[in-house]
């Protein structure tokens, strides 16, 4: 069935929100243990654990960006190319996640 | 859920996600430029402890994202997992108390 | 050229049936050949077929149209064709819906107009150039076709969801400065199967067969829901 950019958009909003919600708890439980955490960041830096790291900080970049299309949507003029917003927020996670990566 | 209640949770949402945009820019921003050249324990919390601007910005971040989650993951529950009524509500109350608890909780490990 | 088409209940199946390609053919005339020359007992609605009453609409190769409106040039995918009735709507038979739930939610929605003003009193001067008639004009010429329910992802989640064409009509009337119930209105589309549930997937915009715009009408639901809220009305 085919659907529009706006879709897909809002189902990766979805997902990455979902995917967020899970890793927080974790994310401040790991902070909590602040005293151990070089032998923390050691581990962090196993290929596997470098991947997710890279996963969620992509996934804050999706949600961010569509977020901000939500936002755009619901309080700003409308306009017909509202589609263009889909592709803008896009554009911002693949920036975010290649600038990550580079970075990592 | 009464309209007056559905709108309350509506605006709170909305609300936070602004306030999160600018959290979120800044937090990007600081975790790729720490990522590189690597990190160390020493490094974070030379930058962090005793730092009361710090200290300020991620408290805001963790209370906004407390009550940002649970109300986004509302819907969720309701369209995915068919989940309604009081039971779903006190869940997601639970759990915005426990995001707002081990995050206050890791802020003050990292700044004190 | 091959055509399944749905036939049943909500139990069914899709029944293939051969039908000779023409120039210039919708599928409309499609189902209609079908009906007259190959099986009589298929049901389906239409009524004026040139793109004015809406009665045709079906899904088409997965998506939501009026089939009077649909050349099979547009839509045949190496010259095969499916035909189903309107996806979140119950199944009467064959291609035929159960529209009522629709039109209840419409009703939910306070989408009737109650006048303010009897006979006795001169009609108000609305004029057709100023800004709330012109966002009300780009939202009033909905006539109920159900496309865009049947294409909402949030109408197939959650089956209490009002919908796009119920609320677009909430807000032409929300909009409406001779409307009366305001209030009430607000109140109907604020609880939770309404605007609110809109997640600006616009699936209802994309498909719109008068090129309305329901996600525009949600969004302005939800800005005029927020400042009742802020004064307190709700």
């Amino acid at each position: 069935m085919k659907k529009e950019s706006s879709y897909w958009v809002a189902i990766v909003h979805r997902i990455s929100g979902i995917a967020l919600a899970l890793f927080l708890p974790l994310h401040f439980w790991a902070l909590s243990t602040a005293l151990e955490m070089d032998a923390f960041l050691a581990w962090t830096r196993q290929p596997a654990v470098l991947i997710a790291e890279w996963g969620i900080v992509v996934a804050l970049a999706a949600h961010f960006a569509g977020g901000l299309r939500v936002l755009a949507l619901e309080f700003l003029p409308w306009h017909e190319r509202q589609k263009t917003l889909a592709a803008a927020a896009a554009a911002v996670t693949l920036a975010v996640g290649l600038a990550l990566a580079l970075a990592l | 859920m009464t309209p007056r209640l559905e709108t309350l949770l509506w605006i709170a949402q909305r609300a936070t996600a602004a306030v999160l945009a600018l959290c979120v820019a800044v937090h990007l921003a600081t975790i790729i430029y720490a990522v590189q050249g690597g990190l160390t324990a020493a490094e974070i919390l030379g930058r962090t402890r005793g730092n009361h601007a710090w200290l300020a910005f991620y408290s805001v971040f963790v209370i906004a994202v407390s009550v940002h989650a649970p109300i986004g993951l509302r819907a969720v529950f309701l369209e995915w997992l068919r989940w309604r009524g009081a039971s779903r509500d006190v869940a997601l109350a639970l759990f915005a108390a426990a995001l707002a608890w081990l995050g206050m909780r890791a802020v003050f490990a990292v700044f004190t | 050229m091959k055509v399944s088409v749905w036939k049943g209940g909500a139990e069914g199946a899709f029944h293939e049936f051969e039908v000779p390609r023409l120039p210039s053919q919708t599928v409309l005339d499609v189902v209609t050949y079908i009906q007259r020359a190959l099986d009589p007992t298929l049901a389906y609605r239409y009524a004026c077929r040139v793109g004015m009453c809406g009665s045709c609409a079906m899904t088409v190769n997965g998506v939501p149209r009026w089939t009077c409106r649909t050349h099979v040039d547009k839509v045949a995918h190496a010259e095969r064709l499916q035909i189903g009735p309107l996806k979140n709507l119950p199944v009467i038979r064959d291609l035929v819906t159960d529209m009522r739930e629709f039109f209840d939610k419409w009703a939910r929605a306070k989408g009737q107009f109650e006048g303010r003003r009897t006979r006795d009193r001169d009609f108000e001067g609305i004029k057709p150039s100023s800004p709330q008639r012109l966002q009300v004009d780009a939202a009033i010429e909905c006539i109920g076709c159900a496309v865009c329910y049947s294409a909402c992802d949030v109408v197939a989640w959650n089956p209490d969801y009002l919908g796009p064409a119920a609320l677009n009509r909430a807000w032409t009337l929300v909009k409406d400065e001779r409307d009366g119930a305001r209030l009430e209105r607000l109140r109907a589309v604020a609880g939770d199967a309404g605007c609110h549930s809109c997640h600006t997937h616009m699936s209802c915009t994309e498909r719109c067969p008068k090129h309305l715009s329901p996600t525009a009408s949600i969004a302005g639901l939800k800005r005029e829901v927020l400042k009742s809220s802020i004064r307190g009305e709700l």
